[in-house]
């Protein structure tokens, strides 16, 4: 039963993570989120395209956490670079659906995320994994509401 | 006598396996297990002699009676009190919930301080803070140093206002293992404020040591019978008889009243006017047995039991590298509730690899918050120990730690 907690791909994305960076250049929006309960931490930084219909240009995270938060902040990145807002918004439906143990459509587009599913099971580290999406939802609607900032506390408990 | 060997025979629930390794059982400071004896006795309550206390009078309602005063009065005696200053209650967070709406609440108010400390499980701070709204007492509290101890200068100076009137404090810290010298503040407290009050969370104490109510100097001391290798489901408060008696009840209901009108009530004699409703009778009974299955044992010798194992596990821990053992690390200072840090890992990380190991570690902020914080962190992973626990589980526990570094290797 760990093995679907801690797929190889989490642990891959522990050890090695993808676009962990304190800092990102000519980024338009800095949201912090964190869980006291659990004592996650997370910064992401988000780089949007200008023009007609905006998209992700570039989108880093950093932070302390459970490395099922962090893992799944790392695969996010991956799975939405380059995505419209709106489509980056229904991906992150599929990733919660799929966080609820529902079967979901668009499993394949969250790329290394699929590995999370077993993450379900597990319903105390539920809010773990999607810390890094509700984060990035969330950096969104700040850069859409005009603004350049962001910090929002989850209260939900954990373990 | 003490034989660790043999004392395991008495727990069943050792004999078992999680995920197909053999269970090592380190969080007794969150719930300790059952000794055989003591479902016996809960056993033969269902059996034999199921029937309500204090009312009827057939022969199970005797018994039951007879059965749970004795309960009580074991209780008395394991911990230096007057019976009829033991009142049982569901928890020992109930008994912290009964001093506060029955003492604080109607002898506190503006003007005066109530003291806790930053080491407090939320059992001692939560009540305080929520009669405070009623009450219209300051709280204040004792700060925690670095190295997981109250800070004496700071309490002296906060006791020294004279208006500190009722004092709340651990024996012993269920997170840092801290034992503090609850007798010398309580005398303290006193000097400055000869009404003052105070409260001491037994919960990890007496457990684990000797324990005499009248040594640590306690008005009301608080405690919890599935810490204790009783059932869940029971609690005591012990509390001076003379403060009993002016305090009014906590619960209505029946068992806690002498005459009752449409219209008023006149109030049981304690300890039964604080134990309203039918009371946790089997639950009583079977703490009744694991006191006794305790003195059996002798108390000097859990303690000396838990600090050798405590030794160990702190010479153990600190010996691997990036492993930190929060706290005071002379067992002499401390009890057998060893939180620990690993670098680069997180504890509900670690406490689910551990569990795959068969390891019931405790991973979390232990319902004490704010000393967690004070230890620069929001959880720590916890091994505590206990009369069953051998130095074979620290191996285990070792083992464990570095299966978890194993596991998420190539960060840390």
């Amino acid at each position: 039963m760990t093995e679907d907690l801690y797929h190889e791909i989490i642990l891959d994305h522990y050890r090695s993570p993808r676009n962990r960076a304190p800092e990102l250049a000519g980024a338009q929006v800095h949201v912090h989120h964190n869980n006291p309960l659990c004592g996650d931490e997370l910064d992401l930084r988000l780089r949007v395209t200008t023009g007609e219909s905006p998209s992700i240009d570039a989108v880093v995270y950093d932070g302390e956490g459970c490395s099922i938060s962090m893992a799944s902040a790392s695969a996010m990145t991956e799975a939405v670079a380059g995505r419209d807002l709106g489509d980056v918004d229904d991906l992150a439906q599929n990733f919660r659906a799929m966080m609820h143990g529902e079967h979901v459509d668009r499993e394949d587009e969250l790329l290394d995320g699929i590995a999370f599913s077993g993450v379900a099971r597990f319903p105390v580290r539920v809010k773990c994994a999607l810390l890094g999406w509700m984060a990035l939802r969330d950096a969104i609607a700040t850069f859409e509401q005009g603004e350049e900032s962001s910090r929002v506390t989850h209260e939900e408990p954990t373990l | 006598m003490f034989d660790v060997t043999t004392i395991r025979k008495d727990f069943p629930v050792l004999e078992r396996q999680v995920h197909g390794r053999p269970l090592v059982y380190l969080d007794s400071a969150a719930t300790s297990q059952t000794p055989q004896v003591v479902v016996d006795a809960m056993d033969d309550f269902y059996g034999r002699y199921c029937a309500n206390v204090h009312r009827g009078v057939h022969a199970l309602a005797e018994e039951a009676t007879a059965a749970y005063e004795h309960a009580r009065g074991r209780v008395a005696r394991f911990t230096g009190a007057d019976p009829r200053g033991v009142v049982f209650t569901k928890n020992a967070t109930e008994a912290f919930n009964l001093v506060a709406y029955s003492w604080a609440r109607v002898h506190l108010g503006p003007g005066d301080v109530l003291l806790t400390t930053q080491m407090e499980h939320h059992a001692n701070l939560v009540p305080w803070q929520l009669v405070r709204e009623q009450a219209g007492y300051e709280l204040a509290h004792v700060p925690v140093t670095g190295d997981g101890v109250l800070d004496l200068d700071a309490f002296d100076e906060i006791v020294g206002s004279g208006r500190v009137k009722l004092f709340a404090v651990t024996a012993m810290s269920n997170v840092v293992g801290t034992i503090n010298p609850v007798a010398e503040l309580a005398s303290r407290v006193r000097a400055a404020n000869d009404a003052a009050v105070v409260v001491v969370d037994g919960a990890q104490s007496v457990p684990h040591m000797p324990t005499d109510v009248r040594a640590l100097d306690a008005d009301f001391l608080c405690a919890s019978g599935h810490k204790m290798l009783g059932p869940t489901g029971v609690g005591m408060l012990i509390a001076r008889p003379e403060l009993l008696e002016r305090m009014p009840p906590f619960l209505g209901g029946g068992e806690m009243i002498a005459d009752v009108t449409l219209e008023r009530s006149t109030f049981n004699e304690i300890p039964y006017k604080f134990e309203a409703g039918t009371p946790v009778i089997a639950e009583a009974i079977g703490l009744g047995a694991a006191i006794d299955y305790l003195e059996d044992l002798g108390m000097a010798n859990v303690r000396a039991h838990e600090q050798a194992l405590t030794t160990t596990c702190i010479d153990a821990l600190t010996a691997i590298d990036g492993v930190t053992v929060h706290g005071p690390h002379d067992a002499a200072r401390r009890g057998a509730a060893i939180s620990f840090a690993i670098d680069g890992l997180h504890p509900h990380d670690i406490g689910t690899i551990m569990d795959r190991e068969g390891l019931a570690v405790r991973a979390g902020h232990h319902c004490a918050k704010p000393l967690v914080r004070s230890l620069g962190s929001v959880a720590t992973t916890r091994a505590s120990f206990y009369v069953y626990n051998t130095p074979d589980d620290i191996a285990a526990l070792v083992h464990g730690i570095e299966v978890t570094r194993d596991f998420f290797g190539g960060r840390v």
